[in-house]
């Protein structure tokens, strides 16, 4: 089927981040900040048409700066924050804030798409997540499948957890911990852990991964030498609440039972680059994206380690009796973890990849030169996952 | 036959028709023959047929034939009835001839016969007389004859009776003399007599004295036999006298075997001494403290065994020959004359003599068996005990000449008793030592290549600080850093690999020693055929080379996380190493090993190509991580650079960074390090003056177009397009890739690992406007230099053009410099 093809799009700037519209799960749409120093950034409002192939674009202007992180909130569509760089005085600060999209930006978008591109809205800022003190923030985590009103900001060496209040309109922080250790230590991303009631973080600093209990505010879990080199990202199994992938700089992706931090359970060696980012399929944990330097993005099937080792588990109501035997008969066979495909559509080195949050077959990916490319699990795979 | 139709009265138509019948037979026609004889025979018209009808015959003639035929069938009836009757009249005459003299011969013996009857009545009447007389004769003598035999029976007893009488004083006599033979055949034969009539008192007299005097008798015998120390002979009369005393022949067999038992049991016991002076506690440490000495003594077989020799085996007193021997002397030999005597006593001399019936040999044997095992069991296990002690490599000849000799001496137990497992346990046990031999000799040559590789990284370290300090002074000329190593990488390969390929030379002819012509078991097929391919070429050579490959690969893997840990010049080293190994280093050594031992390989063994494939793989694996490894260290040294500094805020350049001038340092020494193992390998051609006619295009045309578009604000799309353009046409670049085995190879991934890096680290930063012209300089020096070192240079320039671009796009305030400026700050150096 040629709807297998994958859909690109072209941003005028580079761009590094990018993000699902957590909240949203009817229309497919994803968020990419872009990075310019001479222009006004934009955030594009990719909506992808699913029956037609079609992408619709709307642009918002965040003229603070260029983006670095974006993290939509998974609780009200139009809020987002993001982290940007912003120069004054020659001196380059890394900020966070939460911005809320204005409302009528979809309606305007309908009606004369070209217009939005050249007199595009602007975001509305909530608040600011900064507190001069703790430095450069690195990224900014919601909490997932919270009520939006939790976030958690990573600034160099500082954890901190932030409530927004009045309609996300302030922010308080409501508790911190900091990274102690010798030599400049900074955290380069994190994750919120959706398990253990979300009071779990996982943060990647140089080489290595360390778990936090956001209760306590304690290292829970330090795995030094996570990688050989920078842990670049990190994520957490959506179903399998003690396994973390994480990845880095050796090129490689691994897999970790936390409870177990000496080795990894698994290592993937596919990437001929760093890699840059590493994404669990929210629905099939057995479905893991990776993004790399090298300019490919890679779909790897995980199965032996997926909290569905065995394939689906049957579902009685879907099936009838004689096809539940002979599903049973399938299910026994060992299923092999394998690379489902390489994509080699980006030019340039491919910083980010999200699967969608309204459809768990599909994903985009982007690269430094602007490209999003929007891509499907290949059909094949997919009924073999889903029967 | 048709044709004897014609002729019937031919002389002999029986010959003919035999003839005829033959001729058929020949020509296989039995068959149509004998088909046409029936109807022939049934054939009214055969004249000669039993059916014959004459008037058929002629009414068929006359039917048939013409006139003429008729005439001429006449005519030839008339000969042939003319020639029957003559015939017939020969015969008629020659049968009454044979009649007349058969009548005159019947004649003739009537008057014989009746001669023959006279003289037959003669004889009769004389036989006659004859017994008459005959009978009168007997009469007269029988009373004469029935006294003489009495006579003669009276004589008799009183002889015996004399002798009995007489047997008690002869008895003593004879024991006096110690006539002990004599004694018992004289005993034997009155012993029944006595028996028989020992209800009279003065037998039983005598019988008591004579028992009395042949148990003393036995008593001395079996004291004799006791003492042992009489001659073989002794001592088999001896036996063979007890035997006839009724002695029980268990017993005595029983009793020989625990008298031989006890003095083979001293031998054992004095054997057992041998082992015995080092208690486990010291023999363990001896032989631990020994494990590391083998590398070193077996370097040179002949002086390890000289050193042995000096110096004598710590883990006991004797050397394992002196031991072996003292065995084979010692206990072997008296075994075996044990087992002669015994087998000249009990099995052989009872075969023949009335004792066989007893089933003695059978008994015998049985417990010679049982004997000879559990004796052999014990020897053998002393033996093991003893061998197991060998645990030094050095002595190998000694060793095999041990067990030569200890398998010989087995050979005449073998000979001597045909049945006994005792040779085949030997044979087991030369088995076991030749395996455990192998076995050693693996692990020494593990211990040994570990312990060269140790020493190749001692070498490597030390050179490598005499390697840096002139490295720095000569500001990187490249060539001369090589040199200044004591031992370059070049020598310590070559020595490396000769040095394990001597080991293992001087290993196969240890080993060989086993295979060896004068060698006793080296012709059981054992060691023809399994210990050659099994033992020797699959589990000491194909193991260690498969060592090799593996403890190479395993230098990736431990290294691989934390890197560094391995001295990145052995990784190189090592590849190289296994390279020469796929290439030629174990077909040579295989081919050596089966030359040498000959192998039939009936098991399929490891084949060539599997263990070239194996090396060829650890090679590339070592290279590819020697890549990775000096990729890492500049990408270290690169991305320090960019991340520590306020590119912002920095000043207006005047230097290369001294980061850059580092890296091309080190890039050098590694081109120079590569070089000094690996060939140059083919590179795209560049022309005459590569550096400036690419630096050129590099900085004036491109990057000025590239940043004419970005400075125009209406335009941002074209950086994007222009880039993308450039990245259409140029082939993807995988920076961690495999590479091949030669320098250029080995060095474009490096280079490739250090730009990308310093890609990525620049694509974070934001740059002023000196911190974009200092990337300029910096890179239009990296340019200048780095060139040379890679296969395609414009790989280089696409990437050193990537970074220039990306930090032109990360500068607020992108204002490039004059390229004659950067070429005057880099020409300055």
């Amino acid at each position: 089927m040629e709807d297998d093809a994958p859909v690109i799009y072209g941003l005028e700037f580079q761009a590094r981040s990018l993000t699902a519209q957590t909240a949203e799960t009817d229309a497919i749409r994803f968020l990419v900040g872009t990075q310019s120093l001479k222009f006004d950034n934009q955030i594009h409002i990719i909506d992808f048409d699913d029956e037609n192939n079609i992408i619709n674009k709307n642009v918002l202007l965040h003229q603070a700066g260029e983006i670095w992180n974006i993290g939509a909130s998974p609780a009200d569509k139009e809020v987002l924050t993001t982290c940007y760089n912003k120069t004054s005085d020659s001196r380059v600060v890394s900020c966070a804030a939460v911005w809320r999209m204005p409302t009528n930006w979809e309606t305007g978008s309908h009606e004369s798409p070209d217009d939005s591109a050249h007199n595009p809205q602007t975001l509305e800022l909530l608040c600011h997540l900064d507190d001069s003190a703790h430095g450069n923030a690195a990224c900014v985590l919601w909490e997932p499948m919270g009520d939006g009103k939790r976030v958690i900001s990573l600034a160099d060496n500082h954890v901190l957890l932030w409530d927004l209040q009045e309609s996300s309109t302030q922010a308080t922080i409501s508790s911190t911990a900091m990274l102690e250790g010798k030599g400049q230590l900074k955290f380069t991303s994190g994750k919120w852990s959706p398990h253990h009631n979300c009071s779990q973080l996982a943060t990647a600093s140089d080489t290595a991964i360390r778990g936090w209990d956001l209760r306590t505010m304690n290292q829970i879990y330090c795995i030094d030498n996570a990688h050989g080199q920078l842990v670049r990202d990190l994520d957490f199994n959506p179903n399998r609440q003690y396994y973390l992938a994480s990845c880095g700089d050796d090129c490689k992706v691994k897999f970790w039972d936390v409870r177990n931090i000496q080795e990894p359970i698994k290592t993937l060696e596919e990437h001929s680059h760093w890699v840059w980012s590493v994404r669990y399929n929210h629905s099939h944990d057995q479905l893991v994206l990776t993004a790399s330097s090298d300019s490919r993005l890679i779909l790897s099937n995980m199965v032996s380690i997926s909290s569905e080792p065995f394939g689906h588990l049957v579902d009685d109501e879907d099936l009838s009796d004689g096809e539940d035997n002979h599903q049973e008969d399938k299910c026994k066979e060992p299923l092999k973890d394998s690379v489902v495909s390489t994509y080699e559509e980006h030019e340039d080195s491919v910083y980010a990849a999200e699967w969608s949050s309204a459809d768990p077959w599909l994903f985009a990916s982007l690269s430094y030169d602007g490209r999003l490319v929007i891509n499907r699990v290949p059909r094949t795979l997919k009924y073999q996952i889903l029967l | 036959m048709s044709s004897s139709t014609e002729t019937p009265a031919s002389e002999d138509p029986g010959r003919k028709r035999r003839v005829h019948g033959m001729l058929k037979l020949y020509y296989g026609l039995n068959e149509e023959g004998k088909a046409d004889e029936e109807p022939q025979s049934l054939d009214p018209c055969d004249i000669n047929g039993p059916h014959f009808d004459p008037e058929h015959y002629l009414n068929k003639l006359r039917k048939e034939c013409s006139l003429a035929e008729l005439m001429d069938q006449e005519t030839c009836m008339v000969k042939q009835i003319r020639s029957l009757d003559s015939d017939m009249q020969t015969l008629v005459y020659e049968n009454y001839n044979k009649f007349i003299s058969a009548t005159d011969t019947i004649r003739k013996m009537k008057n014989d016969f009746k001669k023959m009857e006279d003289e037959m009545d003669c004889l009769s009447a004389n036989m006659a007389a004859i017994t008459d007389f005959s009978a009168r004769i007997s009469g007269t003598l029988e009373d004469q004859h029935a006294q003489i035999t009495k006579l003669s029976g009276v004589h008799t007893l009183l002889r015996k009776l004399q002798f009995l009488f007489e047997l008690p004083a002869r008895l003593n006599k004879c024991l006096e003399l110690q006539a002990y033979s004599q004694a018992v055949s004289s005993h034997r034969r009155a012993r029944c007599v006595l028996q028989q009539y020992s209800h009279m008192p003065s037998f039983k007299g005598i019988q008591d004295d004579c028992h009395a005097i042949m148990d003393k008798l036995a008593q001395e015998l079996r004291q004799k036999f006791r003492d042992g120390g009489s001659s073989a002979k002794d001592l088999s009369e001896c036996v063979e006298l007890l035997l006839q005393l009724d002695e029980p022949a268990e017993d005595l067999c029983e009793k020989y075997l625990n008298h031989a038992g006890s003095r083979l049991e001293l031998d054992l016991q004095s054997l057992e001494a041998e082992i015995r002076p080092s208690p486990p506690g010291p023999a363990l440490k001896d032989s631990s403290t020994r494990r590391p000495s083998p590398s070193v003594t077996v370097g040179s077989p002949p002086d390890g065994t000289a050193k042995t020799s000096a110096l004598p085996s710590p883990s006991s007193n004797t050397d394992i020959l002196e031991f072996i021997d003292r065995g084979c002397n010692e206990f072997v030999s008296s075994l075996c004359l044990v087992i002669t005597s015994y087998q000249e006593l009990f099995v052989n001399h009872a075969q023949t003599g009335e004792l066989a019936s007893k089933n003695i040999p059978q008994m015998a044997n049985s417990k010679l068996h049982a004997f000879v095992d559990d004796l052999a069991a014990r020897y053998f296990s002393l033996v093991e005990r003893r061998i197991k002690e060998e645990k030094g490599v050095a002595d190998n000849s000694l060793l095999v000449r041990a067990l030569d000799r200890f398998f010989r001496r087995l050979q005449a137990v073998a000979k001597l008793l045909p049945g006994s497992s005792v040779p085949q346990q030997g044979t087991e046990i030369v088995i076991r030592a030749a395996t455990e031999r192998v076995k050693q000799y693996l692990a020494a040559l593990q211990s040994f290549y570990m312990d060269s590789l140790t020493d190749v990284r001692q070498a490597l370290a030390t050179p490598r600080l005499s390697l840096a300090a002139p490295g720095a002074g000569s500001h990187f000329g490249g060539s001369t850093s090589g040199r200044d190593a004591p031992s370059s990488l070049p020598e310590l390969l070559s020595s490396l690999s000769a040095s394990i390929l001597n080991q293992i030379k001087s290993v196969l002819a240890s080993v060989h020693l086993f295979t060896a012509k004068d060698i006793t078991f080296s012709n059981k097929p054992y060691f023809k055929g399994e210990f050659c391919c099994q033992g020797v070429r699959e589990s000491l050579v194909v193991s260690f080379i498969k060592f090799v490959c593996q403890s190479s690969r395993q230098f990736c893997e431990s290294a691989g996380d934390k890197g560094g840990s391995t001295p990145p010049a052995l990784l190189l080293l090592l590849s190289r190493l296994c390279l020469d190994y796929e290439t030629s280093t174990i077909s040579y050594i295989l081919t050596l090993t089966d030359e040498q031992f000959l192998a039939q390989h009936h098991n399929p063994v490891t084949a060539v190509t599997a263990l070239c494939a194996e090396a060829r793989e650890a090679a590339q694996k070592l290279l590819n991580h020697y890549v990775k490894v000096q990729g890492l260290i500049i990408s270290q040294m690169l991305r320090k650079s960019v991340e520590t500094r306020d590119w912002v805020n920095t000043i207006e350049p005047r230097n290369v960074r001294a980061v850059m001038k580092r890296v091309v340092e080190d890039t050098t020494s590694i081109d120079v390090q590569v070089g000094l193992l690996y060939e140059e390998g083919v590179r795209k051609a560049h022309s005459s003056d590569s550096s400036k006619r690419t630096f050129s295009v590099y900085s004036s045309s491109r990057q000025q177009t590239r940043y004419a578009a970005s400075y125009t604000p209406s335009a941002p799309m074209d950086t994007n397009l222009l880039s993308n353009i450039h990245k259409l046409f140029s082939e993807r670049i995988d920076i961690f890739s495999s590479v091949e085995f030669n320098k250029v190879s080995v060095m474009t991934g490096i280079i490739k690992i250090s730009l990308k890096t310093f890609l990525e680290c620049v694509r974070l930063r934001t740059f002023g406007r000196y911190g974009l012209q200092q990337i300029q300089v910096d890179c239009h020096y990296l340019q200048m230099y780095l060139w040379r070192f890679v296969s395609d240079e414009n790989l280089v320039h696409f990437l050193l053009d990537e970074i220039v671009g990306s930090s032109a796009h990360r500068c607020l305030d992108p204002a490039p410099m004059e390229q004659s400026v950067i070429e005057v700050i880099c020409e300055r150096g």
